[in-house]
């Protein structure tokens, strides 16, 4: 036997001695993940409302192939909900990763006191959305909310944020990127951590500046972190939900529906499950799109120390 | 291969476990299915409580309600008592679910097959319901004492689907104190919108963030003042939208008016994120048309005088109430247990007058005597207004596709009172809207 079949041979054996630990969790899987995924599919070319018992005759009775489908996308109110996520997420992308950075560099410092300065940038990211909106409907109030009262100090009068068709997505933005900086903060940290201090030292050596030393150090080599955070924040951002139910509910006008708040609308309000299904697998097929793409191109930014 | 067997082992307690859990659960469901097969041949979908168990038979049914939720779990408790002893032979398992999750929990229970015996809807979800034949048609159950409005809310078809759980309506409610400042005299039971309007210019001339009224611009609200100019939402037989009739665009035109023209109602800017309750508590508002449920709030939280009187009419007076239904699943094989727990619930005696008691809500009754009690207790001053209110009372035009009817108009109306569009044009587009997106049986 050559060393690549007895190789195999190894491998196959490991497997058949893993395979009995796996059952449990890979039956879980399949019933809780895997089957759901296909009925949905299935549900998806329907016009099952939701209240009918799920059986092979309701599903067989309401078929309408790809009529969700075509019907979504030959809408307008699609584009329009996507037009919402995409302007969310130019938004939200760009502010999330500069706060995040920043809060990785100062956490960065060896100063006294920095794990409680840790913890605090982290709470926002364990607090429920539905707290953190409630006090984000206050701060946000036009007349008796903090934010435009310190806006107030220097001069500026502030909109009124959640009520106002072209401030109430900004809004939204805001309380995210406020909640979700210290999650990726966190990885951007850890990404810091790990660039040798060598390189710091021998541009030091050479003379280089700090933020020579940043652009052309740190942020190259900080790159497969702000990879990472950037299609962890793309899927989130497609996902946005519990904030825009709790602090506008799609308003003002519609200025803030968005993906999965018309999945749910249609689903759980209008009994259009099919339709809802169909909403989903849209959003999904976008996702998935759009994380190849990024993997496609992050050859060309993304520097993986080798 | 010592160690193999105690993996498989492992893994096999493993699995064992995993599968005890579920069995469990599917043993509680199945069993009622056996149950149903042999009873069938009796059982029809509609429910005849006149022909009722013999008493000794026991029966356990479960009630699920988000009503109760945040305060009267404690009152449903003693009713329940109070019906154990009346039928020894009916158990309630009383389910109560917070609000935010009963309705997704009630639907995805409902298509699993799952649903209680009995429980509330909301009347939303009640047309949805309804509509889809989940809910069993109530038919033998008394029902003479329940206020007649409320009772036929919860018909389809002429038929009885639901009964009507509890009740509040809307009345006007109004800043005593304000209205003395401005120099005007209250508001009385024939109070039309002119009047509003007259005093509100008085009342908004007060100072600068005081306003005259408050009044929501939803489908709600627009319902109802729609009937007050003599319009509808739908045509008698339901069978084609009326949004955009002369009559609706009178009461369009008013509501918004009231905000983009003489402005005594303040605006999104100028409630700068103040909740219409708070504007009043604030005493900053003179009128505001909401809710009885208000009262407790109000009691605390205003530190001036005020009271209450019939809504304001248009050409007719109209008034709103809101009422959840209690229903009866379909698929239960318990249904006359079920329809006498609901039924008793919602209109006995002993139960109307606990809920009184405990300042819950009012029943869909009509008993006046048990009434009475709830007239005693102040503010407001005028509380017979409630029940004057009930003269007038507008049935909500229910069809299968309420939420989103009632989605597409409120969003048409409120572009309208931001100034965006005029009121005929809000009404002609929430017309084309709900033509082209809702099919009307």
């Amino acid at each position: 036997m050559n060393e690549c079949g007895r190789h195999v041979v190894k491998n196959s054996k490991k497997i058949m001695e893993a395979a009995p630990f796996m059952i449990p969790s890979l039956l879980g899987m399949i019933i809780f993940s895997f089957l759901p995924i296909i009925i949905s599919i299935v549900i998806s070319m329907t016009e099952w409302n939701g209240l009918d018992k799920l059986d092979i005759q309701t599903l067989s009775g309401s078929f309408v192939g790809i009529s969700n489908y075509m019907n979504i996308i030959g809408g307008k109110e699609f584009w329009k909900v996507l037009w919402h996520t995409v302007y969310y997420i130019l938004l939200y992308i760009p502010l999330v990763l500069i706060c995040s950075l920043t809060i990785a560099s100062i956490l960065n410092k060896n100063m006294k006191g920095i794990a409680v300065l840790r913890v605090l940038y982290y709470i926002p990211v364990l607090t429920s959305w539905v707290a953190a909106s409630l006090i984000w409907r206050w701060v946000l109030s036009p007349q008796y909310g903090i934010l435009n009262q310190l806006l107030a100090i220097v001069g500026v009068s502030g909109p009124n944020w959640l009520t106002d068709k072209i401030w109430a997505m900004p809004a939204i933005v805001l309380a995210s990127v406020w909640k979700d900086m210290g999650f990726y903060g966190l990885f951007l940290l850890s990404g810091l951590k790990a660039i040798d201090t060598g390189y710091y030292e021998a541009a030091r050596v050479d003379g280089a500046s700090a933020s020579k030393q940043f652009f052309s150090i740190t942020l190259p080599l900080l790159t497969p972190s702000i990879f990472f955070c950037v299609i962890m924040a793309l899927i989130n951002a497609f996902q946005l939900f519990p904030q825009v139910m709790i602090m506008t509910e799609g308003g003002p006008n519609g200025a803030t529906q968005v993906m999965v708040e018309r999945i749910y609308t249609y689903g759980f309000s209008y009994f259009e499950m099919g339709y809802a299904a169909a909403y989903s697998w849209i959003l999904f097929v976008i996702i998935f799109l759009l994380t190849l793409l990024q993997l496609k191109l992050q050859k060309r930014w993304v520097h993986y120390e080798s | 291969m010592k160690k193999k067997v105690l993996s498989l082992l492992v893994s096999g307690c493993m699995i064992t476990g995993m599968l005890m859990g579920c069995a469990q659960k599917e043993e509680a469901a199945q069993a009622p299915a056996v149950a149903e097969e042999s009873e069938t041949e009796t059982t029809e979908e509609s429910v005849d409580v006149s022909k009722e168990q013999s008493e000794t038979e026991e029966v356990e049914i479960t009630y699920a309600n988000f009503n109760a939720s945040g305060g009267n779990e404690e009152t449903l408790d003693k009713m329940y008592q109070a019906f154990h002893e009346e039928y020894p032979n009916i158990t309630v398992k009383i389910e109560t679910i917070g609000y935010d999750d009963y309705f997704t929990q009630m639907q995805t229970r409902v298509a699993g097959g799952t649903a209680p015996d009995c429980y509330e809807l909301n009347i939303e979800n009640f047309a949805a319901y309804a509509n889809k034949g989940v809910l069993a048609e109530l038919s033998g159950i008394d029902t003479s004492g329940y206020n007649q409005t409320a009772l036929s809310a919860f018909q389809v078809d002429g038929k009885q689907y639901g009964v009507p759980g509890n009740f509040s309506n809307v009345v006007l409610i109004y800043n005593k104190d304000l209205f003395d400042q401005a120099g005007v005299s209250y508001p009385t039971n024939e109070w039309t919108w002119d009047d509003v309007m007259v005093a509100s210019e008085k009342i908004k001339a007060l100072g600068d963030d005081i306003y005259g009224i408050y009044q929501p611009i939803t489908f709600n609200e627009f319902f109802k003042v729609s009937a007050q100019y003599g319009g509808s939402i739908l045509n008698d037989d339901k069978s084609a939208f009326t949004i955009n009739s002369a009559e609706n665009l009178n009461a369009a035109q008013m509501m918004v008016d009231k905000i983009t023209v003489s402005n005594i109602q303040p605006n999104e800017s100028q409630m700068g994120g103040l909740g219409d309750w708070d504007l009043f508590e604030s005493g900053r508002l003179g009128m505001i048309p909401t809710g009885i449920w208000a009262f407790n709030t109000f009691t605390e939280a205003c530190d001036f005088n005020w009271d209450i009187c019939v809504e304001p009419g248009g050409t007719q007076k109209a008034t709103h109430f809101f009422s959840n239904s209690l229903v009866v699943n379909k698929d239960s094989e318990k249904k006359e247990a079920a329809a006498t727990w609901i039924n008793w619930l919602a209109s006995s005696d002993a139960a109307a007058q606990m809920r009184i008691d405990a300042g819950w809500d009012l029943p869909a009754i009509s008993n006046d005597t048990v009434l009475a009690g709830y007239l005693k207790i102040t503010p407001p001053q005028n509380r017979q207004a409630i029940f004057d209110s009930l003269e007038y009372l507008a049935k909500p035009p229910i069809i299968e596709d309420y939420s989103k009817m009632a989605d597409i108009i409120t969003g048409k109306l409120s572009q309208a009172a931001s100034g965006e569009i005029s009121a005929e044009e809000a009404l002609n587009q929430a017309q084309e809207e709900c033509e082209a997106q809702i099919k009307l049986q």
